[in-house]
Order: C-alpha cells, then sequence, then structure tokens
C-alpha cells in the first residue's frame, strides 16, 4: 500500500515550539511567583543563615567567624532564658487557643439565633492590625489605668491594683491571654468550618446507635475533625512561636527579660543593639523548632490511615 | 421484632406541613415499602419512625410502646441511610461494632456478633478494611450488617439503593429481600423507584403531597389502583390514561376525543356524558383487526423480549402497548388496539378516584 506523500513541513521556529510546550507554559506562568519567593523568602533567608556565622554590624560587613556566634549564645543565659519563654508561651498559648477555639467552633455550629452576626463578631480580633490590638491590651494592662483592676476594685474583688506587666509571672500570663485573645477566631473559624464537613447523617447513624451527645463528639467530632486540627495548630504553633508585635509593643521583652522571646531577642540584638550577625544567629537557631512542629503535624496528625484510599 | 402503628401523623416544619395526616399499620415482620415521588413525605415519616424528626401531632407506636417522646436510641430501631453513613474513620468491623461498643457489650460478645452478621452478608474478607477502600455494594452490604449486628426491633431503610449502578440495585434488591426472609425483622423501605417497592414489599403505602394515596400488597395496587395518582405512579412503562366521558345511551362504553368509543364491561352509577379518565395497561392492548382504538404507530421499539409501540391517538393522545409476539409495525401505519373490558380501568374524570367496572376480579 502506498503512503500517502505529505509535502515536507518547515520546523517550527524556536519561539512557535515554545508557545505550544505545555512545560514552557507552566514554567513561564510559574515565574513571577519563583520570582518573588527567591527575593524576598530564599535570599532574606539564606542571607539571615550566613550573617549568623559573621560577625556583622550594622554599618559594617563582617567576616566569616564559623560557629563562634552559636557557642556565645550557647553560654547566655538570656538567650536559654528567651528559649524558655517561647516554649512556655507557645505551648500555653496553643493549648488555650486550642480548646477555646475548639468550644468556640462547637457552639457556633450549633443552630443559634443571629449565627452568621456571632461569627462575623468572632473574627474580629483576627481583623483588627496586631499594633492596634497590642495598643489596646497596653492599656488594658496599664499599671495605673488598667480598666480591669478597676472593675475588679469596684466588684469588691481585690483592694490593689493588679501590676500586669511589672511583674515577671504577671506580664508572661498577660502576654499569653493577650495572644490567646487574637488567635482564637483564626482556630475557632478554621475548626468550624471543619466541623461543617462532617456529614449530619453520621451524628444521625450514631444517634440510632445509641450515642449520648458526649459520646458523638469523641468517637464522630473529634477524630473526624483531627486532620483540620493538625493543620489550624501547626499554623497557630509557627504564628504563635514567630510572634514579635504583641510583645514589642506590651513589654518589649521585660521585666529582667520575662517576656523576651526569641523573635523579640532577636531583633534587640540584631537591630537596637547593632550585633546582626547574633540576632542572626537566634533568629536561625528559632529554625530546628519550627521544623520539629512541622514534621510533628506532618507525620503525627494529619496522615491517618482512613484518609488514604484505595489500596490494601 | 414488634410492629409499628402510624396514627395521623402530622409534620410540619416551620409554616409548612408536609404530613397531612398518615395512617399506617405495619404488621410484625412485614417488609412494607413507602413510595412516592421525591417531596412527597416518605422520608420525613421515616426518620419520624427512627426518631429524628419530631411527630408534629398524632403518634408513632412500636410494638406496644408509643414513642413520640421516646429518643431514638430507646426505640431500638436500626436505619441504613441512602449515603450509608458509615463512619469513615472505623474500619468495617468497628462500623459495625459500634452500637454494641456504646452499649457496653463485651468485647468477646461484641466480636461474635460482627462475625455472625460478617458471615451473613459475605463481608468477612473486609473486615480489616477503611469505608474508603470498598465499593459502593460492598459499602451498601457494610451499612446494613451494622443495622443487623444490632438485632433491632425495626429495620429502616432510606432508599439504600439509589447511589448504586442499576445491576448492583438489582443485585443488592435480592439481597435486602432475602436477608429479611431470613430474619423476619420488621421492616420499613422508602424508596421513589416504583420497581424496588413492587418486589420487594408485602406491602405498599403510596405517598403523594404528604398524604397517603393507597396501601396494599404490590399486585393489588397493580391491578386495582384506588385512584388516577397511583394508577400512573405504579407500573412501567406507566398505564395509558385518556380523558373522555361516558356514554350510558345504548351499551355503556368509554367517548374520547379523536371519535374513540371503547366498550366497557358495566357502567358506573353516573350520569350519561359525565367526564371519566380510561387506563388500559400497556401489556392489556392487543392488535384488533376490525375493532378498537385507531392509533398511528410513532416508534417502535423492539428489546428482544418484547416489543413496545408508541403511537398516537386521533385525538393526540400517547398511547404505549407492548406485545410479547413478534409483530412488524412501520412509523406512520395506523392500527387498532383494544383490551378485555375486564381489563380496562375507569376513573373519575373530576375526583380521579376509582370506578368499579371490573367483573370476576
Amino acid at each position: 500500500m502506498a503512503v500517502p506523500s505529505v509535502a515536507a513541513q518547515p520546523r517550527p521556529s524556536i519561539f512557535s515550539r515554545l508557545s505550544e510546550s505545555r512545560n514552557a507554559l507552566g514554567f513561564g506562568f510559574m515565574l513571577p511567583a519563583a520570582a518573588l519567593l527567591l527575593v524576598f523568602l530564599t535570599y532574606p533567608l539564606g542571607l539571615g543563615v550566613w550573617l549568623g556565622f559573621t560577625d556583622a554590624r550594622i554599618g559594617r560587613p563582617g567576616i566569616f567567624i564559623g560557629t563562634e556566634n552559636y557557642q556565645y549564645l550557647w553560654n547566655d543565659k538570656v538567650f536559654w532564658l528567651s528559649v524558655f519563654n517561647t516554649l512556655l508561651y507557645t505551648i500555653s498559648a496553643s493549648i488555650l487557643k486550642f480548646v477555646l477555639g475548639l468550644w468556640l467552633a462547637l457552639i457556633l455550629n450549633e443552630n443559634l439565633p443571629f449565627k452568621s452576626f456571632f461569627r462575623a463578631i468572632v473574627l474580629l480580633p483576627w481583623v483588627v492590625p496586631t499594633v492596634l490590638s497590642a495598643i489596646a491590651f497596653w492599656w488594658i494592662y496599664d499599671s495605673q489605668f488598667s480598666i480591669l483592676s478597676w472593675a475588679l476594685q469596684q466588684m469588691g474583688l481585690i483592694d490593689h491594683r493588679i501590676n500586669f506587666l511589672g511583674d515577671p509571672t504577671n506580664a508572661r500570663a498577660s502576654v499569653i491571654a493577650a495572644n490567646v485573645w487574637r488567635g482564637i477566631p483564626f482556630v475557632a473559624i478554621t475548626l468550624l468550618a471543619g466541623l461543617q464537613t462532617i456529614p449530619q447523617s453520621l451524628y444521625e447513624a450514631a444517634t440510632l446507635d445509641g450515642a449520648t451527645r458526649w459520646q458523638l463528639f469523641r468517637y464522630v467530632t473529634l477524630p473526624l475533625l483531627t486532620p483540620i486540627i493538625a493543620i489550624t495548630m501547626t499554623f497557630s504553633v509557627l504564628f504563635t512561636f514567630t510572634d514579635f508585635q504583641l510583645i514589642y509593643v506590651l513589654t518589649r521583652g521585660g521585666p529582667v527579660n520575662a517576656t523576651h522571646l526569641m523573635a523579640t531577642l532577636s531583633f534587640q540584638r540584631g537591630i537596637s543593639g547593632g550585633q546582626l550577625g547574633e540576632g542572626a544567629a537566634i533568629a536561625v537557631a528559632m529554625i530546628p523548632f519550627l521544623l520539629a512542629a512541622i514534621l510533628f503535624s506532618y507525620f503525627g496528625l494529619q496522615r491517618r490511615k482512613w484518609q488514604q484510599g484505595g489500596r490494601d | 421484632m414488634a410492629s409499628v402503628a402510624i396514627g395521623d401523623v402530622y409534620k410540619s416544619f416551620g409554616t409548612v406541613e408536609v404530613l397531612h395526616g398518615v395512617s399506617v399499620n405495619i404488621n410484625d415482620g412485614e417488609f412494607v415499602t413507602l413510595v412516592g415521588p421525591s417531596g412527597c413525605g416518605k422520608s420525613t415519616l421515616l426518620r419520624m419512625i427512627a426518631g429524628l424528626e419530631k411527630i408534629s401531632r398524632g403518634q408513632i407506636a412500636i410494638g406496644k410502646r408509643v414513642v413520640n417522646n421516646v429518643a431514638p436510641k430507646e426505640r431500638d430501631v436500626a436505619m441504613v441511610f441512602q449515603n450509608y453513613a458509615l463512619y469513615p474513620h472505623m474500619t468495617v468491623a468497628e462500623n459495625m461494632a459500634f452500637s454494641l461498643m456504646l452499649k457496653g457489650v463485651s468485647k468477646a460478645e461484641s466480636d461474635a456478633g460482627v462475625q455472625r452478621a460478617a458471615e451473613i452478608l459475605g463481608l468477612l474478607p473486609l473486615l480489616m478494611r477503611y469505608p474508603r477502600q470498598l465499593s459502593g455494594g460492598q459499602r451498601q452490604r457494610v451499612a446494613m450488617g451494622r443495622a443487623i449486628v444490632r438485632d433491632p426491633q425495626v429495620f429502616l431503610f432510606d432508599e439504600p439503593l439509589s447511589n448504586l449502578d442499576a445491576k448492583l440495585r438489582v443485585q443488592m434488591r435480592a439481597e435486602i429481600k432475602e436477608l429479611h426472609q431470613r430474619l423476619k425483622t420488621t421492616t420499613v423501605y422508602v424508596t421513589h423507584d416504583q420497581i424496588e417497592a413492587m418486589t420487594m414489599a408485602d406491602k405498599i403505602v403510596v405517598m403523594h403531597d404528604g398524604i397517603v394515596e393507597q396501601i396494599g400488597p404490590p399486585l393489588e395496587l397493580y391491578d386495582r389502583p384506588n385512584n388516577l395518582f397511583v394508577a400512573s405512579f405504579i407500573g412501567s412503562p406507566a398505564m395509558n390514561l385518556i380523558k373522555g366521558e361516558i356514554a350510558t345511551d345504548g351499551s355503556p362504553s368509554f367517548r374520547g376525543p379523536g371519535g374513540i368509543s371503547v366498550p366497557l364491561a358495566a357502567a358506573p352509577a353516573v350520569a350519561n356524558g359525565h367526564p371519566v379518565v380510561l387506563g388500559i395497561r400497556p401489556e392489556h392492548l392487543r392488535l384488533s383487526p376490525d375493532q378498537g382504538i385507531p392509533v398511528t404507530v410513532v416508534v417502535v421499539e423492539p428489546t428482544g423480549s418484547e416489543i413496545q409501540l408508541i403511537g398516537r391517538t386521533a385525538g393526540g393522545d400517547e398511547i404505549v402497548a407492548n406485545f410479547r409476539e413478534r409483530h412488524s409495525f412501520t412509523p406512520g401505519e395506523t392500527i387498532r388496539l383494544a383490551a378485555e373490558p375486564g381489563l380496562i380501568h375507569l376513573f373519575d374524570g373530576k375526583t380521579g378516584t376509582r370506578f368499579e367496572t371490573r367483573t370476576g376480579w
């Protein structure tokens, strides 16, 4: 059988071949995002890691000094205090945010009157810029004009003003409370979204199976919410661990470094104190903690056997 | 096992009343289907038996006990949901054992119960799998297993087969029927598929717009539909219905549009010219050489086992006829179709209720 002859086509130009190629097109679309990430994330991260190995100061490039910054930090009591503070701050605030956020989400998931109004209200602390809410808290915690002290005094519960930010223990509790107030909406709204993906028929089936309200929560709600909880709390932990604004406005790390977090200490040493290299080293020291949190959430909580489909 | 008595039950959602006084008696061990078009209130009624919806008025009794104010879990009923409602985070075995675990049954006893149910349903090799790893039919079976394990007074099925493909649906239909014959548990089965209702039920409850249109065994509904709704709803292809009037001058007959005249076995006790609707099932029509309704052939659909003919009368009514014989028709030709007077249904054109015209049934 004769093969019909085809006129030899000219080879298409490089440009037209590129415009036909799916990969080239995909690469083209990816470029802007990649450029942004490289310039504003990868480069600063790389620079920070590099600075951590130098003795750079503001106005002086600095030279490579190996792990000297880290050796110094290893013996620095204030650094270790900030690590302890950060862990305390992150762990207690996250636990409170989780418990209160879940509780709020469960309430909002019920059929309340003015449901959408309440859902909007709950988001407010999240919407207000951190610095603004921090300044509001600064007033609430003020040693002279605190509305909290005033209200408690009026109710006759205390006889002298509370020194919210002046006493180490009080200061720690106060900044944690402010952080919790700010973080609850994120947890509550995300968990609410998760709650709404649980089919009503599962609750009905469990009710007919004889489950009480508590058992419904324990055996249906909680297990089905775990994947969302894992993601939400990972983000919440990351936000809390790297928190800076709230502390900087409320206490600047005081009193006597009692509320210094790694982020605020890094800023104080690096920018205010001009020791860029040392500040960078403190910032870099946060990375292992953050990685650990992500890995824990990824391997420990998110990947449930029942979520994986298909295979035996 | 228990009987279920539904006495004049009403249900309103806000100001909308969806059930307007429904009464059904379900005997111990009976398989009853609630059938009707979507929105007729059949699922609501089922959910009221389960206790998932409050009863607005009237009462429901399971066994001797009025359950209006009894919590769902105290009613001892098990339900199979349309989407199966399997707990995705539990294995098949855990799904089936869940109710026993909540009841505080010992591990050994619960394992034995799960084993027994899994054996009945052929689920033994799947016990350690998660719902995601199962096919639709297998999930359906697990949902039934979860119901069986509890050994309840009443099984409730809410359109359990509607998510399955046609072939599987036929297979599961037989399995559910067989299961009922084996366990003899009182069963209430909701479906919108009248074939499902006909093939499975001891007794069918036809519902429409929140009321019961007719209750009876499948063949009774088929042979003697109480009204136009049941006549058109039960049977596939549906009964041919032609509007016309009664003629009692001379021998009783039906006069329809386009000069159709169909002789009747007996005239109902109404005046000459009373509006009526004539009903003839497609399989009761046969070819007639000289008399009968003249019909123009529109479409011929041979299925192998039978030939389905769609035609049109001179009055414009569509007529469907099924023939077991292999007649050959050409579209456009005119044929005459007739039915035994004893197989003709007649309904009041005003109220839609049935006129008893048959003899010898």
